[in-house]
């Protein structure tokens, strides 16, 4: 069995690798073919569960092939989810850019397929590091800045978790990436939960998601939206079931990032928002923990990597074409991109769990097991964010960019058209599966983890208070459409603090520092230079006459010595000499011998 | 013909309002004869149209929450990181 393992992270790894060589005609065949062979792989893999790849390195014993039903969905729908990255940014000529996704794509499958701390905190890293890239590539200075920003963050919930893992094995010996015990938690399960909860942001760590994906290049963005938040969900899913204090957080959550995309005037950081936010019912599931839960988390998070990504997919189209990514510079574009109006409404619509799409059979599954889970306060505000979520991707986010004014300059306007086949085909994959999901339930619920409990989403009740909640929501956008108007502004966050915390560091440094290290360099000057300065003289002096004086004085006495002997001892007669060595020796030996 | 389709229903903007408000206003109803037994709380069977009134309160609520927010200084001006 263990043979015909072969990781799939590997096979986009080796692709990557190779893709530098692979030019001309041949590189958008090449760029189909390896994430489809490691879609292929996994759904290989999907059939035969079991462990393989164990390795003994040191004193461990590393799993890199965990193959059940948790790590099965989840490296089914981040396939996926590789070949519609890949078909999305296929007109990318720099092959770093794809190099870089691939790597971040094998960074995911690693982590989920793992069985151990250590192989994770590798998997991990590497997430983080190729993921930075895509920011980078983007090579403007603010990108840079914020590529700065979003890897030192992570290097930061790198260090936190690393710390848990080591804590953990000090104290019980085990590296195995298994189930924490959550309701008596030690220092080191707090330290890995907010480790892995960095990487799904949940506040007060969130603030380098909105940053970081509104200022990565359009296809790496589309990238980033699926992989390092879902894979994290995983690994809390994996590890912290049932923690609770994730319900309150995940409710937080959910309600902070749909209150700042309302706020938000560029179009991929109320994205980003939102991802926060849909993150947040996933997190509220692992919190929750029963069976319903935990499948309504992989549920959800297999559906939001598709309409999430057809989201920034259809977005990217605009901002593509036009350049240009606030709502203030945009708007009135149906006539210049219908197509991308469609696939965004699909997207919208979908995320806003409208019947007939992925949303609406996956998110009630979350909201459906905090109920059960007599948590009726989460169950309500959960439901008063779907309604939000309507109204921000559903109705805000279409309306300013596709009816609203038109608020474009005419070489916007001119630009503004809908993308290439490639982008689109991207689009078509992404909706065909929102539809599915909506539509042939066991599709997505075949794949679940927990097989024992069942859901039925298409009930009258559900589809009557879906429905309410949708029309009275459009109603009241309709009404309040005045107070979410796009303004030119960007919304105070957590970020803050390190953003302005770094301006505060560097000002310290620049000033009260810098006047210090000033005045003690003069203070230097005028006292400490002088002084040593007459010290040195001294020592110059007591060198010339008092050491040098001994040292040559020495050499003289011993020179006249030498001279003495000489005259006495080496007179040129050979046999004088002989006398006096032998003599010599004589004494020596006898010396020797006696004493 | 996507384009065609918008244009046409931008020429009958009213007539599109009112058939929005028809479908509301037919949601609501109907909403009124489905069966409250599977509900999760007794406020959704005791209250007709529970989810009505909750969709537009949860509406109404994150917008203003949104706008005091705003309002409270959280929104700024754009070039408030530069240096």
């Amino acid at each position: 069995m263990t043979t015909s393992f072969f990781h799939p992270a590997l096979i986009m790894i080796i692709g990557a690798l190779l893709l530098p060589l692979v030019r001309g005609p041949f590189r958008k065949p090449y760029l189909f073919l390896i994430p489809v062979l490691t879609f292929i792989n996994v759904l290989y893999l999907s059939q035969h569960p079991g462990t393989y790849g164990v390795v003994q390195f040191l004193d461990w014993e590393l799993t890199f092939g965990r193959i059940d039903r948790l790590s099965m969905i989840f490296a089914f729908i981040m396939a996926l989810m590789a070949i519609i990255g890949t078909i999305y940014s296929m007109h990318v000529e720099d092959e770093w850019q794809h190099i870089a996704a691939w790597f971040y794509v094998a960074g995911s499958l690693g982590v989920i397929y793992c069985g151990d701390f250590l192989v994770l905190f590798l998997f991990w890293e590497m997430m983080a590091f190729a993921s930075t890239f895509l920011i980078w590539f983007k090579k403007d200075p603010e990108s840079l800045a914020a590529g700065y920003r979003y890897i030192l963050v992570h290097t930061f919930g790198g260090v936190i978790l690393l710390l848990g893992f080591v804590l953990r094995y000090q104290a019980t010996g085990d590296l195995s990436f298994i189930q924490l015990n959550v309701q008596s938690p030690e220092l080191y399960t707090w330290l890995i939960m907010i480790g892995l909860m960095l990487n799904a942001a949940v506040p007060p760590l969130h603030s380098w998601l909105p940053d970081a994906y509104s200022k990565a290049t359009i296809t790496g963005s589309v990238f980033l939206c699926a992989f390092t938040t879902k894979t994290a969900i995983y690994t809390l899913a994996r590890s912290c079931a049932g923690f609770d204090v994730l319900i309150v957080l995940g409710v937080v959550m959910a309600i902070y990032g749909i209150i700042y995309a309302i706020m938000e005037n560029d179009v991929r950081k109320l994205l980003g928002w939102e991802i926060v936010s849909q993150v947040g019912y996933m997190v509220t599931g692992v919190g929750i923990g029963t069976a319903l839960a935990i499948n309504g988390t992989c549920a959800h998070a297999f559906a939001h990597i598709l309409y999430k990504s057809l989201l920034f997919m259809a977005a990217g189209a605009v901002i593509h074409a036009t350049g240009k990514s606030k709502f203030t510079e945009l708007g009135g574009l149906y006539k210049k991109m219908p197509v991308s109006l469609v696939f965004l409404l699909i997207g919208g619509l979908s995320v806003s769990a409208f019947p007939l799409l992925s949303g609406f059979v996956s998110k009630s599954m979350i909201i459906t097991a905090s109920f059960d889970a007599h948590l009726l306060w989460a169950g309500f505000l959960l439901t008063m964010v779907s309604a939000g979520t309507f109204l921000v991707a559903g109705l805000r986010l279409p309306y300013l960019l596709f009816f609203n004014d038109n608020k474009c300059s005419p070489e916007t306007w001119d630009k503004a058209a809908d993308p290439s086949w490639n982008m689109q085909l991207a689009m078509v994959i992404a909706a065909f599966f929102c539809l599915l999901i909506g539509i042939y339930l066991p599709f997505l619920y075949g794949m679940l983890p927990n097989t024992e409990v069942a859901y039925q989403p298409y009930s009258s009740y559900h589809l009557s208070e879906t429905l309410q909640i949708l029309a009275l929501t459009a109603l009241g956008f309709f009404l309040l459409r005045k107070h979410i108007k796009a303004r030119e502004s960007i919304s105070l966050d957590l970020d803050w603090f390190y953003r302005k915390g770094g301006q505060g560091f560097l000002w310290t440094v620049t000033n009260p520092l810098q006047w210090f290290d000033t005045a003690f360099g003069k203070a230097y000057r005028v006292v400490g230079l002088s002084t040593l300065m007459t010290t040195s003289h001294f020592w110059s002096w007591f060198d010339w006459h008092g050491i040098d004086g001994v040292v040559d004085g020495t050499a003289r006495c011993v020179r006249a010595i030498g001279g003495r002997i000489s005259l006495v001892l080496q007179r040129g007669q050979i046999q004088q000499t002989i006398f006096y060595t032998v003599t010599f020796a004589a004494v020596i030996l006898v010396a020797y011998i006696w004493l | 013909m996507i384009v065609n389709l918008i244009d046409y229903l931008r020429d009958r903007l009213t007539t599109v309002k009112y058939c929005c408000y028809g479908g509301i206003a037919i949601i609501v109803i109907w909403s009124l004869t489905v069966d409250t037994s599977h509900a999760h709380t007794w406020a959704e069977k005791m209250i007709p149209g529970f989810w009505s009134l909750f969709g537009l309160g949860s509406c109404a609520v994150v917008i203003m929450l949104a706008r005091v927010l705003g309002k409270s200084g959280i929104m700024t001006r754009e070039d408030y990181y530069d240096n």
